[in-house]
């Protein structure tokens, strides 16, 4: 039941309360997003027809770096 | 979007911990990471390396109480519609389920989200409609946020949300199991933060991994565990920055706040559990369908339910068997034909086991 799945801002209501959500494999969706502070453009994961959290995309695309160093880290440690 | 799929780097990290011929008992609290584990047979590499990782009470269908349930039931039988996710529908009570009820004609209703239910109540105003709110703190915001936006007044809820923090404290204090370490719901910790965990290292020495959903992220929280166990070390640590912040989503947190307060409550399978279940703040008891209805309930006010006959979900939900244990899984028990509620959720860890183990 309570899976979230990320999902890419496209536009935002004026009352900056629903926005639709492009998941990228065809389907838009409205979801609320009075949990999180965004902007158009920005990645949230959703919950129950909500907006969580908005994905921080520096830390995403270097977790697998991140990863690769604390194990190399280890080796040396 | 992001890959996280790192073939090369999952076999590094594998054969890392291989070499150091751990012996290790793991516990994780998330449907989800259970799907992850098995699905990809993590589990499995996992106990070849020396690491045994079970599903604890993770699974917010699975959790709620035999008595919920009747509670349900009840409102429907008195002829108010009735809202919930998919899986709870199918929970076996001790007669029926909302999934059998809905045949015989009572308004059972199944929605997406508690705005949905909104809307049923919007279109139904000569009706009570009533939303079963159950999920962890994941869950519990949406409930609270919507209550702050002054519903229609025929809507009102049963409250089964429950927080994760004090279920930890409790199977370490049954002590039925000893735990080398726990990797703590990205999805929950995405509204707690990491805070609420820490008591866990700092009173009871077990370290902890917050993590994600990917394979890598559960191998990365594995090796993170280990490595603290190998050093000695105990704490909370994120292996989910890329969506996780120390402090979580505050603005969810001060929206239940705002709403609930703490109660003790029981878990299937579990005592009372203490502060581990929200309840409705008086400002909001118009709300409360326990209140609201409270002559409704006098029938079964004092009743206690029991779990199905042979069903272990008690057991499966403290860690101390896996689904597999349970002798009527796969034969009496299957998603066609639940028995208990491990089986009908997809969160639930026997559900997870039939699933994948009929794929492969
Ligand atoms: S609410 Fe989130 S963390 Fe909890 S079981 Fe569901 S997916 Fe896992
Ligand atoms: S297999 Fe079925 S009966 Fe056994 S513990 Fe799981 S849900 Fe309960």
């Amino acid at each position: 039941m309570c899976l979230a799945i990320p999902g890419k801002i496209v536009s935002i209501d004026e009352k900056k309360e629903h926005a639709i959500i492009d998941y990228g494999d065809g389907t838009k969706r409205n979801a609320n997003v009075s949990l999180v502070d965004v902007k158009v453009g920005d990645y949230v994961l959703v919950h129950a027809g909500f907006a969580i959290q908005v994905l921080d995309e520096k830390e995403a695309n270097e977790t697998l770096d991140l990863f690769r160093e604390m194990l190399s880290y280890e080796e040396e440690a | 979007m992001f890959s996280l799929r790192d073939k090369k780097l999952a076999n590094e990290i594998v054969s890392k911990i291989k070499t150091l011929n751990v012996n290790l008992k793991f516990m994780h609290v998330c449907g989800t990471h259970q799907d992850t584990l098995v699905k990809h047979g993590l589990d499995v590499l996992f106990k070849e390396c020396g690491i045994d990782i079970g599903q604890g009470p993770g699974c917010p269908v699975c959790v709620t109480t035999p008595k919920e349930i009747e509670e349900m039931l009840l409102f429907a039988k008195k002829g108010k519609i009735v809202t919930t996710f998919g899986d709870m529908i199918q929970v076996p009570g001790e007669k029926d389920s909302l999934q059998s009820i809905k045949t015989e004609g009572w308004d059972v209703r199944t929605v997406y989200g508690i705005e949905d239910a909104i809307n049923i109540a919007e279109e139904n105003k000569d009706k009570d409609v009533v939303f079963m709110a159950v999920g962890f703190e994941t869950t519990t915001p949406m409930t609270a946020s919507v209550l702050l936006k002054n519903p229609p007044s025929n809507f009102s809820i049963l409250g089964c949300h429950r927080v994760i923090p004090p279920a930890l404290k409790a199977i370490l204090d049954m002590g039925e199991l000893k735990l080398d370490g726990i990797i703590e719901p990205g999805h929950v910790s995405t509204i707690i933060g990491s805070k609420p965990y820490e008591f866990i290292s700092t009173e009871y020495g077990i370290p902890q991994v917050i993590a994600g959903f990917e394979p890598i992220d559960l191998l990365m929280g594995v090796w993170m565990l280990v490595q603290q166990v190998e050093h000695g070390k105990a704490r909370v640590e994120n292996e989910y920055a890329r969506v996780v912040k120390e402090e979580g989503n505050i603005k969810a947190q001060q929206v239940i706040n705002e709403v609930f307060e703490p109660m003790d409550v029981k878990w299937r399978g579990f005592p009372v559990i203490l502060r581990s279940g929200l309840k409705l703040r008086d400002k909001f008891e118009d709300y409360d369908a326990r209140k609201r209805y409270e002559d409704d309930f006098e029938e079964i006010a004092n009743k206690e339910f029991s779990e199905p006959k042979g069903c272990r979900c008690g057991e499966v939900l403290r860690g101390i068997i896996s689904s597999k244990k349970c002798p009527l899984f796969g034969k009496k028990c299957t998603p066609d034909n639940p028995v208990g509620p491990c089986m009908v959720s997809i969160e639930g860890s026997c559900n997870i086991e039939y699933r994948y183990a009929k794929k492969q």
